[in-house]
């Protein structure tokens, strides 16, 4: 019980730490290398949830897929020179207060909300977050929407191409 | 195990973190990067409510924000890149041409 609990606030407090260097990093590359160290942190907290293959997915995806993808635009537009640190006028200031507001209205909304919230995982979860179950109901219920999404795919391949082309001929 | 609230305040964080980085940063590639974190907060919260709950349906729907979230990559680096060659900068201050 307390061993779940000791491996929850490290995986939260390192995924948080993470995000906050992400965002505080000067310029680009130092940020998306925390980045993909705060989605490794979030697909460990999935495995925490019993959600084995959106764990693996976030991995292959996300940390993967998609910020290789932003590493190599960063790469291609060779931004050395350009620092882009957060300016310290009254306007981040604005903001700063409107984000702290916005969190502990959340926080507080939750704290007292624990009472009618599960305490624990449903007896189900070990058998929700498998391969095989998810991959049974996209293949049959979500039949679909699972055919939506690779059109979406190819649509956004296309996309792409076509927009980062120099000339349509 | 950790309760459901937990998980909840954790991805409220992630997300105004997130949400910060948009208002705060001035490069395009970072302000889409966080974007990406705010979805990931949302993420959390859905597979944390699916679990507590026992309903599977926010595992499948996490696995179609993934399927748009790699699609919004491909096509807003595209943007990203385009935008470049056209204004020699990602400098989201410098980026006005609708401005009045």
């Amino acid at each position: 019980m307390a061993i779940n609990n000791i491996i929850f606030w490290i995986l939260a407090v390192g995924a948080i730490i993470s995000a906050l260097l992400m965002v505080t990093r000067k310029s680009a590359v130092p940020s998306a290398l925390m980045l993909i160290v705060t989605f490794c942190f979030l697909a460990a907290l999935y495995l925490t949830l019993n959600a084995q293959f959106l764990a693996v997915v976030q991995v292959a995806v996300y940390a993967g897929a998609i910020m290789v993808l932003v590493v190599f635009v960063i790469m291609l537009l060779n931004l050395r020179g350009e620092v882009y640190a957060i300016t310290g006028n009254w306007k981040t200031a604005v903001g700063l207060l409107a984000v702290t507001g916005i969190l502990a209205q959340m926080i507080a909304v939750f704290v007292m909300a624990n009472d009618i919230l599960p305490k624990g995982l449903h007896s189900k979860s070990t058998e929700l977050g498998t391969v095989e179950s998810i991959g049974t109901k996209l293949y049959t219920s979500y039949a679909f929407p699972f055919e939506m999404a690779s059109i979406i795919l190819i649509a956004a391949a296309v996309g792409a191409i076509v927009l980062a082309k120099k000339k349509l001929t | 195990m950790s309760s459901l609230s937990n998980y909840l305040i954790v991805s409220a964080i992630l997300f105004m973190i997130g949400a910060a980085g948009v208002m705060f940063r001035k490069n395009v590639i970072v302000i889409f990067m966080c974007v990406e974190l705010m979805l990931n907060a949302v993420n959390l919260t859905l597979i944390a409510f699916s679990q507590f709950m026992g309903d599977q349906q926010g595992q499948i729907l996490v696995f179609f924000v993934m399927t748009v979230a790699a699609a919004e990559a491909a096509v807003g680096l595209a943007i990203v890149i385009s935008v470049y060659r056209n204004k020699e900068t990602i400098e989201i201050d410098k980026l006005n041409l609708l401005k009045g």
